[in-house]
């Protein structure tokens, strides 16, 4: 299996706002959220980044979107260098994060129009994508309702289908499932797996350790920005429960850097 | 190119289909600004002119027979009532209240005195007319007015050596098409700026600055979109925006100016300006438009807030505004070709040049494309601003 996703060495330090230094009780202006993070994911497999909140899963995710560069080291997707040819690997991925948000004045119908032409995608490939994804997400019923008069959840389907829309080969999600309702999170859940079944390359950040178990062929668990471990699902749990396997990593890390928890 | 078209269709829709928007940005500022300034024009006219059909009643003490029959009857709609000495302070008292409209008080033997008079004598004291009215009722400020220019005619006519202008002759040899010129070059160009400048407010902020704060711009940027396209047709659609609300002002400027300048405006014609006139106009107004979105977009860009972005745009709008003014005061250095290339100060001298049919080719072309050159510039500093993630990203 050839390697889809190569980072190197990456390192991300934030400026800290005083406010920001409240919010985080801290007395540093500066906080690493990323600390010579390596790793690596293969071509048609789901990698799960799991994490708890803080380690440094966004940034990461943020920095493979080229939403942001690393302060050092550096990350290929398919071979391209996120820092230095951001536009082109841009056009090779999807990325789907929170903070992405969708106008509320526009439709599903006009986004997905509106961000295919972005992506290059002509005319006849995007109304057969719109009418497949639409179907399956059950946008169709609400395809000229306002994103503003959208409920979270029609948000998040919306946002994963907009994420999609050039069919990329590689798909970055930051916690696809996250303040979803059950239904919401299984049908995200179910086309992950179907995604994967495509051929496609999925890297997904979160910290809900059954989302990993159910459709990670490979984790990686991250802790103050730094790679613990990272192997396939069942090279890392062997046999245990990934909740189990991740505490003791993350009391034998903490206890290393001589942290009481 | 396509990216460029993708966002200014984009921008469009989002404006044109929200009537909110329309309503605030286009039709809003242009029917306000109508509507104020005719009601202000119908309020200044009425508080300085009472009613024609209206009868001043005047109290007179002691006037002249002489005076009456040659001035005070010939004047229309006033009526003159002879009181005695004991009424004058009750009379005061009315005009103090506004129910009575003036009073004039004559001095003793008026004529007598005033031919006696000699004003080379030492000490000689002239006889003194005194006009009571009450300045807070128009009629009563209209009748005093009338009555003192009507002794002021007399006072002339005892003492005539010579007269300035008499007779029926123009003696301003100004055309109407010079005294238009003049009134416009000091009045539109000022006008044309603030009213553009508020156009790209109106807009810009929103689209950048509001943008950025509900994380809407964050999903352009994971696009493969180019950041210098992105950068291009946001300026390009907001300019377009921005120039119709300030046409909207403008109109409603022009349209309301008659009813608030009165008389003031009467020949005025804007058809006085030939095609080429409006066209050098059209090129100054097009890039000015360009230069002030770019500035705002990248203010705005700045920003993390569509309220942050307002705030820090305040001076640059003072900035406009002292360029707008500068028309009426720097006709001396408007041969300058330098001040062509000071961005926003030359706008508000070409539109002067070519309202005052001075224009000139050379400096209304160098103003266009220094614009130009300094939008792209800008555009080029916007696209880097969207590039940084301090920037675009900072919380």
């Amino acid at each position: 299996m050839s390697e889809i996703l190569k980072v190197e060495n990456i390192k991300k330090t934030f400026i800290l706002s005083a406010k920001q230094q409240k919010i985080e009780k801290s007395n540093s202006k500066y906080k690493v959220a990323v600390n010579g993070l390596s790793f690596s994911a293969y071509e048609g497999e789901i990698f799960g980044l799991l994490g708890p909140n803080g380690a440094g899963k966004t940034t990461t995710l943020r920095i493979l979107a080229t939403l942001i560069k690393p302060d050092s080291g550096d990350a290929f997707i398919d071979g391209l260098s996120v820092s230095k040819q951001s536009d082109e690997v841009r056009k090779k991925i999807g990325f789907l994060t929170s903070e992405l948000k969708l106008e509320d004045f526009f439709t599903p119908n006009y986004l997905f129009d509106f961000f295919s032409e972005l992506h290059g995608v002509s005319v006849e490939d995007r109304e057969k994508r719109k009418e497949y994804l639409f179907k399956r997400f059950g946008i169709d019923k609400f395809a000229e309702v306002k994103v503003a008069n959208m409920s979270t959840g029609m948000k998040q389907k919306l946002s994963l289908v907009i994420s999609i829309v050039h069919n990329p080969n590689i798909i970055i999600f930051d916690e696809p499932t996250n303040g979803l309702d059950v239904l919401t999170a299984k049908t995200v859940t179910d086309f992950l797996k179907e995604l994967k079944e495509e051929g496609k390359s999925i890297i997904v950040s979160t910290h809900i350790f059954s989302l990993v178990e159910k459709i990670c062929d490979r984790v990686g668990i991250i802790i103050d920005g730094k790679m613990a471990v990272c192997d396939k699902l069942n090279a890392v749990t062997n046999g245990r429960p990934l909740e189990d396997v991740f505490f003791d990593i993350y009391a034998a890390m903490k206890s290393e850097a001589g942290e009481i928890l | 190119m396509k990216n460029i078209l993708t966002i200014i269709k984009k921008e469009f829709l989002r404006f044109f289909k929200d009537s909110r928007m329309v309503l605030t940005t286009l039709i809003l500022p242009g029917l306000l600004i109508y509507l104020i300034y005719s009601f202000m024009g119908d309020g200044l006219t009425s508080l300085f002119e009472a009613d024609d059909n209206y009868i001043y009643t005047v109290y007179v003490y002691d006037m002249p027979e002489e005076l009456n029959e040659n001035y005070f009857k010939q004047l229309k709609n006033f009526k003159f009532v002879e009181i005695s000495e004991n009424e004058i302070e009750n009379i005061k008292t009315s005009i103090e209240d506004k129910q009575v409209d003036c009073l004039v008080v004559f001095p003793k033997d008026f004529m007598e005195t005033i031919n006696s008079y000699d004003s080379t004598v030492s000490g000689a004291v002239a006889p003194n007319v005194e006009i009571f009215y009450n300045s807070t009722k128009t009629e009563s400020q209209s009748a005093y007015s009338t009555v003192v220019s009507l002794l002021d005619t007399f006072e002339s006519t005892m003492s005539n050596k010579f007269d300035i202008n008499a007779g029926g002759l123009q003696h301003d040899l100004a055309s109407q098409k010079d005294v238009t010129g003049q009134m416009f070059s000091m009045l539109l160009p000022m006008l044309i700026m603030i009213f553009m400048f508020s156009g790209c407010m109106a807009v810009a902020p929103e689209s950048i600055a509001g943008e950025k704060e509900r994380g809407t711009i964050a999903t352009l940027l994971v696009t493969p979109i180019k950041r210098s396209e992105l950068a291009i047709g946001k300026i390009l659609a907001l300019s377009v925006i921005a120039l119709l609300s300030g046409i909207s002002s403008f109109l409603g400027t022009i349209l309301s100016l008659p009813k608030l300048y009165g008389s003031s405006m009467e020949g005025m014609d804007i058809s006085v300006y030939n095609v080429g006139d409006y066209l050098m106009l059209l090129g100054i107004l097009l890039s000015s438009v360009l230069i002030m979105i770019s500035l705002i977009s990248i203010i705005s860009a700045y920003a993390k807030s569509v309220k942050e972005a307002s705030t820090l745009i305040m001076p640059l709008m003072i900035i406009v505004m002292i360029m707008g003014v500068s028309s009426m005061f720097a006709s001396t250095i408007a041969d300058n070709v330098f001040i062509y290339f000071i961005p926003l100060f030359n706008s508000s001298q070409a539109m002067s040049g070519i309202f005052s049919f001075n224009a000139n080719i050379l400096n209304v072309v160098i103003t266009i494309f220094s614009n130009i050159l300094y939008s792209v510039l800008l555009v080029v500093i916007l696209a880097k601003m969207f590039n940084s993630e301090k920037i675009m990203f900072s919380k």
